[in-house]
């Protein structure tokens, strides 16, 4: 039997709809982004990119992604590991403080290190009395972008690891295995693919942070602006070959990022056709 | 979905009662590597995000209640808290129509482009926000590809509150539509086919029995749209015009009030803030048991 559907003008209607909203919301944005870059020609499009000021940001935004992601990943295993291979008390409250980054606004993940950090904030006065300057600075960038990518590696293992169960870590361990030794030949080889979809998605959400960043910096040009600041200080100043120009290289991170991610869907599909 | 599995679930240990009473707070494991683990989690959550988060309500607290009720009860503020809500909430039912729609259709149909199609709809949760603030607002300007014909027909999107519920549609589509499609793909065609054989029409079939099944993903999906858009920041300043009153954001507020040095309301809105998105994470939790249990029934 032919599964029931639709009279084939009500799917003709419904693809046409769906196709469009996609279009005009998503498609021509992106489009839009790559045309307006490349409007005044190629050389004008590197000339864009080469700017020294452009230059600082593309490199700030390398060296936070660069910190903050592996801070991010060495966290996410160790929570997944506590939380997936024991038993306690107040696990799901854990689970929801892990989670709670995601549910606030990016710009109260920048006010909070300003109320820490600021000449008015909890450690402001003492901060100044000896000197050091924290708010404004690379540091404040990436303490902000640690707090916006916190639970995404922790978040894809979460479920990974809680599917996978814990027998085979408790059969080596039987046989003798040390703790590392568990952690780097049994579980480890099991979530290497969901570990690195997570690290995709920090990263992406790591160097396209834009709110958080934005309060902490301080817009300072060539020392603490990001690609995300850099696009917005010359969108605002109408250069905007110059501002679609970065724009577009953090489109084709995004671009990158979601291919990495289709493929990997598709390596974790055939793994799980494999194992019944 | 899988639950967290109750203690009695694991091998390791026999269900005995008196051994359960025994238990702490941890349940002994064979298994090394606990204290490490948790106490680095612990202690770089609390570096991370709880002693940060406490330090802007313990300054909160030291505004006093009317200080914080005048900060966040003028006019302007209202407005900010007011167009925040109201247009995530706006675009979050525009998303709940438009992303089943797309939703239904990547799974129910075949068509050129479709995988294509879905692979697009990950691109806001992927592109960077302030890439995709400039680009909508490049599009929908009066000179734009879209907006010099909305121009023609008398509609202004950018720098109006309808260029933010247009921007807070863009960020929160995926979120719908990556929430009702594993469901819809899961949804037992022989229930649709006995439908059919009681002579329901397909009308009837999709109001009864698909919507139904669907409707707790929906609503969750909706909601994640919804939080989301809430406090979402880069995309909407470049597209909202930022008028005061009209078009200006909540996120925007707090930044504008960081900038006048006014800490105090700043973080009083930040606040406020702060309790709405903690009260739509444990709505949010109710939901996925309830959808969870749903689906298992």
């Amino acid at each position: 039997m032919m599964p029931p559907t639709e009279p084939r003008w009500v799917r003709y209607t419904l693809i046409t709809v769906a196709m469009l909203f996609l279009t005009g919301l998503v498609v021509l944005p992106l489009l839009l982004v790559f045309a307006e870059a490349l409007r005044q020609g190629l050389s004008a499009y590197f000339t864009a990119l080469t700017d020294p000021d452009a230059w600082a940001a593309i490199k700030l935004t390398l060296l936070t992604a660069a910190v903050a992601v592996p801070l991010n990943l060495i966290f996410g295993v160790s929570a997944a590991w506590a939380i997936t291979k024991f038993d306690f008390k107040g696990k799901s409250l854990l689970i929801t403080l892990i989670d709670l980054p995601f549910s606030v606004s990016p710009v109260i993940g920048g006010l909070i290190f300003v109320l820490l950090f600021g000449l008015q904030g909890w450690f402001g006065p003492w901060l100044r009395a000896n000197d050091i300057q924290i708010l404004f600075t690379p540091i404040a960038i990436i303490l902000a972008t640690i707090f916006v990518t916190f639970p995404f590696v922790a978040r894809e293992l979460l479920p990974l690891m809680q599917e996978q169960g814990r027998q085979e870590e408790e059969a080596a361990r039987v046989l003798g295995a040390s703790g590392w030794q568990i952690f780097r030949r049994v579980t480890l080889p099991n979530i290497r693919w969901g570990l690195l979809y997570g690290v995709l998605l920090c990263n992406a959400r790591a160097m396209g942070e834009f709110g958080a960043v934005s309060v902490v910096s301080g817009h300072i040009r060539g020392e603490t602006n990001t690609m995300p600041l850099h696009v917005e200080i010359m969108y605002n100043e109408y250069a905007f070959t110059g501002a679609f120009a970065v724009a577009s290289l953090l489109a084709l991170l995004a671009l990158v990022t979601l291919v990495a991610k289709s493929l990997l869907d598709a390596v974790l599909e055939r793994r799980e056709q494999r194992v019944p | 979905m899988t639950s967290l599995p109750s203690p009695l679930d694991s091998p390791t240990l026999p269900p005995s009662p008196t051994y359960l009473r025994r238990w702490g707070w941890k349940r002994p494991s064979v298994l090394p590597g606990f204290g490490l683990t948790m106490g680095f989690t612990l202690f770089w959550l609390s570096l991370i995000v709880l002693i940060p988060l406490g330090g802007m309500i313990l300054k909160t607290a030291t505004l006093g209640w009317d200080a914080f009720f005048n900060a966040i009860s003028t006019p302007r503020v209202l407005a900010a808290l007011r167009l925040s809500i109201g247009g995530a909430l706006i675009a979050a039912i525009i998303n709940a129509v438009f992303g089943s729609i797309i939703a239904w259709v990547l799974v129910r149909y075949r068509f050129p482009g479709r995988r294509l199609a879905d692979a697009l709809v990950d691109i806001p949760f992927a592109l960077p926000t302030a890439v995709a603030g400039i680009a909508l607002t490049t599009l929908f300007a009066q000179n734009g590809w879209l907006g010099a014909p909305l121009d023609k027909l008398g509609i202004q999107v950018a720098y109006t509150p309808l260029g933010v519920i247009v921007a807070l549609i863009f960020v929160g589509l995926p979120f719908v539509v990556r929430t009702v499609q594993p469901v819809l793909a899961d949804l037992d065609p022989e229930i649709e086919e006995a439908a059919l054989c009681l002579r329901a029409s397909r009308w009837q079939t999709i109001r009864r029995v698909i919507l139904p099944s669907l409707f707790p993903a929906l609503v969750t999906g909706t909601a994640l749209a919804f939080a989301r858009a809430v406090g979402e920041y880069g995309s909407v300043i470049f597209i909202a015009g930022n008028l005061p009153m009209v078009s200006e954001i909540a996120p925007l507020l707090i930044v504008i009030k960081l900038e006048e040095f006014s800490y105090a309301e700043a973080t009083a809105i930040g606040t406020v803030m702060l309790s709405f998105a903690f009260l739509m994470l444990l709505a949010l939790n109710g939901l996925q048991r309830w959808s969870r249990r749903y689906e298992e029934a």
